[in-house]
């Protein structure tokens, strides 16, 4: 299988590639940029005029419940919905059903994913048996013979300071990067908004800063003593983001990521209860977006990430508190973040590094997140000036819940490749 | 934002009742003037007028009441018509019903109203959304948002002492957090020009950023009650013990409740109101409550004269409004 995408514009932030050539591909890898290389001959063209390659996404957290669970978006439409994102690889957290907390249940998934074939899967291990929090899970054996990237609590947060404290240590003997959560339960309980403002004026119940940057303060101090390494998933709040950042300048090795919503969104969108905006964590202030946004530029969050939550259509059918949180957000991952780059946030290089090369780095991946010759050929294609206008009644995924109905955005996928396969092309 | 003005059809009248929030001084005058007109009806030989014959009117109850169910149904059948009480239990609405499923077999009844109230916040504005579009809905308490009803007949009950809203200080006094009536409260006492509107209570029962809401925060009772001319009490509810917001009711008492000694820090001829019913010697002393400046029991009976009023004004429109939405 030879495949060429000719004549695009590649652009691979890791190398500080930008130029307009060639791509050739034997089989599963690159082999080549620029030049043909010898015996080359081609089965399969794209033709990429006036369009950019890029590395295939990776998106750090993607939630699918199946194994198990049909009604919360299956695993094959959701794969799909990756591909026809631009997304090569996901990460899926452990809290599936059954829990990742085996390395059959991790096989499983593998199997599915292969049998798919529209998108590599990396599941992450549950740090507790059953994430219970109170026996830890077989890490080496989920790495080793389940192929599992890492360990998390998912969104079980853990009781016990005593049981994160072995956890950590556990997985740092492992060499196994744990990724976080940061909920301090007790604080956020019932709750559905940032509490504040909106909060008080609908009287819902809140979810203040502190649920976040108590758990975080605490795992940062676990963190320095155990020398485990760690990723916070999906910081929403400025201080969060500060305490972070500074034990990044202070050497600890920890990482963390954000999503589009609450680079875009605010409190303020819930507007008079739309539960399109129920996420968690909660949507929270003006303040707490900029700081966010300005993170990501400045790269002490080198990583977006969609935290996708297919829905069923009804779970969002009920009065705010009542309904189910989470965004269906794999399909607008790209878009969101190009969004940026006009609203002059992002660079167009810092944006497609912050989804590829990023969490590439992140999760300690070498074989994909770089358009280098001997990488995995995952190659998203996209029309960077396409506009369109989102509707979330037309995503493949089966979860039709997002807040960003009708926003106009910019650049389309064209073709998604992954490992040498052209899994999506756009039918237009 | 465009969904806040769900309960107003496209000449501004009323089609909901969902908030005092938002709504124009104009519209919440009207509703005190028409339950002024409906004041007498009860000491009429024949408490009923006509204006609703023929129309059904559900009072759907999600959460348990007596009074507010009680002065709904009175007004209604005041109004002349047809009333049905519908409680549901929550724990048989779980079994696998959702709202809207329940929503589709009412209005398969031909009801024209349903009076809502329910746990959640948000709740009445989720079914006048989704309901058919000739049905009414007015929120008769949704969780700790909004209930715009207890709200009005509190402004009608200031307006017959206190004609002049523009001259009041007015206090607000006790569980704030999470009382949907104080919520409902400040927006129309902001709304009819109440200059200076007093939140006091704990921290932990005053909501994050209230000032927000259009209220000045006191923790003290004595420096916030100084002066005013309405004081408005809360219900303690007894759960608030737990989850630690309040070490105990004869703490709260000592600090926040209303004493004949307190009283007097506030204008003399100041009155004090209650949404009841009402913790005697929790957030109120008898002596207060029965006292010369309480009209508690005056509230109850204006009550049944707002209910009837919003009613008339939601279900009475001319019917070239009924477009749908």
């Amino acid at each position: 299988m030879h495949l060429l995408i000719k004549n695009g514009r590649i652009i691979d932030p890791a190398n500080q590639r930008d130029e307009v050539t060639d791509i050739f591909i034997v089989d599963e890898a690159i082999v080549a940029i620029g030049k043909a290389p010898e015996g080359f001959k081609a089965t399969q063209e794209i033709d990429a005029t006036n369009q950019l390659v890029i590395p295939g996404l990776i998106d750090i957290s993607v939630n699918i419940k199946k194994p198990g669970d049909k009604n919360k978006g299956s695993i094959a439409s959701e794969s799909k919905a990756a591909a026809a994102g631009g997304i090569t690889t996901i990460c899926i957290p452990p809290d599936t059903i059954p829990v990742i907390d085996s390395p059959a249940v991790a096989e499983m998934i593998h199997r599915t994913a292969n049998d798919i074939g529209q998108v590599r899967m990396l599941p992450v291990a549950a740090l507790t048996a059953a994430l219970a929090g109170e026996h830890l899970a077989e890490m080496a054996l989920l790495r080793d013979r389940g192929g599992c990237i890492g360990v998390s609590n998912g969104n079980n947060p853990l009781h016990s300071i005593l049981v994160m404290r072995r956890a950590m240590e556990y997985a740092a003997s492992c060499r196994m990067q744990v990724y976080l959560r940061a909920n301090e339960v007790s604080l956020s309980k019932n709750g559905c908004a940032h509490e504040g403002v909106i909060s008080t004026r609908l009287g819902l119940t809140g979810i203040p800063e502190a649920a976040e940057t108590v758990a975080v303060a605490r795992e940062l101090m676990l963190v320095e003593q155990t020398g485990v390494s760690a990723h916070f998933l999906h910081i929403s709040s400025h201080h969060a983001v500060t305490m972070i950042n500074r034990a990044q300048q202070d050497g600890l090795p920890v990482s963390m990521s954000v999503t589009p919503h609450h680079l875009h969104l605010t409190e303020m969108d819930i507007g008079y209860f739309n539960s399109q905006c129920h996420v968690l964590p909660p949507l929270r202030t003006q303040r707490d977006r900029d700081v966010l946004r300005n993170a990501v530029k400045d790269g002490s969050i080198s990583c977006i990430s969609s935290d996708h939550r297919p829905l069923p259509a009804d779970a969002k059918l009920a009065p705010f508190g009542d309904s189910s949180p989470g965004i269906s957000g794999l399909e607008t991952l790209l878009p969101l973040t190009l969004r940026l780059v006009d609203e002059d946030v992002l660079s167009l290089h810092d944006a497609i590094s912050r989804l590829s090369h990023g969490p590439a780095q992140i999760l300690g991946l070498n074989d994909c997140g770089q358009l280098q010759v001997g990488y995995r050929a995952d190659i998203c294609i996209l029309d960077a000036e396409q506009h369109w206008s989102i509707n979330p009644e037309s995503f493949i995924s089966s979860g039709k819940n997002s807040p960003f109905s009708d926003w106009e955005v910019k650049g389309k996928v064209t073709h998604t490749i992954l490992a040498g396969q052209c899994v999506y092309q756009a039918t237009e | 934002m465009k969904n806040q003005h769900v309960q107003l059809d496209k000449e501004g009248r009323l089609r909901h009742f969902i908030t005092t929030e938002g709504l124009s001084r104009n519209l919440l005058t009207e509703i005190l003037d028409t339950a002024e007109n409906f004041s007498t009806v009860g000491n009429q030989q024949v408490k009923k007028v006509p204006l609703l014959r023929g129309k059904t009117i559900i009072n759907l109850f999600f959460e348990p009441s007596t009074r507010t169910r009680t002065t709904f149904e009175l007004a209604a059948s005041r109004l002349s018509a047809d009333v049905l009480n519908i409680d549901v239990n929550t724990s048989s609405a779980s079994k696998g019903e959702t709202l809207l499923d329940m929503l589709r077999n009412l209005e398969a009844m031909h009801s024209d109203m349903f009076v809502v109230r329910h746990n959640q916040s948000g709740a009445a504005q989720f079914i006048a959304e989704h309901v058919a579009p000739h049905i009414s809905v007015i929120n008769a308490g949704d969780g700790s948002h909004a209930h715009p009803t207890q709200a009005m007949l509190d402004m009608f009950t200031i307006r017959k002492h206190k004609p002049d809203f523009s001259a009041l200080r007015v206090a607000i006094v006790g569980d704030i957090m999470h009382s949907r009536v104080a919520r409902s409260e400040i927006h129309a006492l902001n709304i009819l020009g109440v200059p200076e509107i007093r939140a006091i209570g704990p921290q932990t029962l005053i909501p994050p950023d209230a000032e927000h809401l259009g209220v000045h925060v006191h923790h003290s009772l004595e420096s916030g009650l100084k002066d005013v001319d309405v004081i408005l009490m809360l219900r303690l509810q007894r759960e608030r013990m737990r989850g630690a917001l309040l070490p105990s009711e004869s703490e709260y008492f000592a600090r926040f409740g209303l004493t004949v000694e307190k009283l007097a820090l506030a204008q003399t001829d100041a009155i004090v109101m209650h949404p009841g019913p009402i913790n005697r010697g929790v957030e109120i002393e008898s002596a207060v409550a029965d006292g010369p400046q309480s009209v508690i029991l005056e509230q109850v009976s204006n009550g049944i004269a707002v209910r009837m009023a919003v009613m008339s004004m939601v279900l009475g429109r001319s019917p070239q409004s009924e477009e749908s939405r």
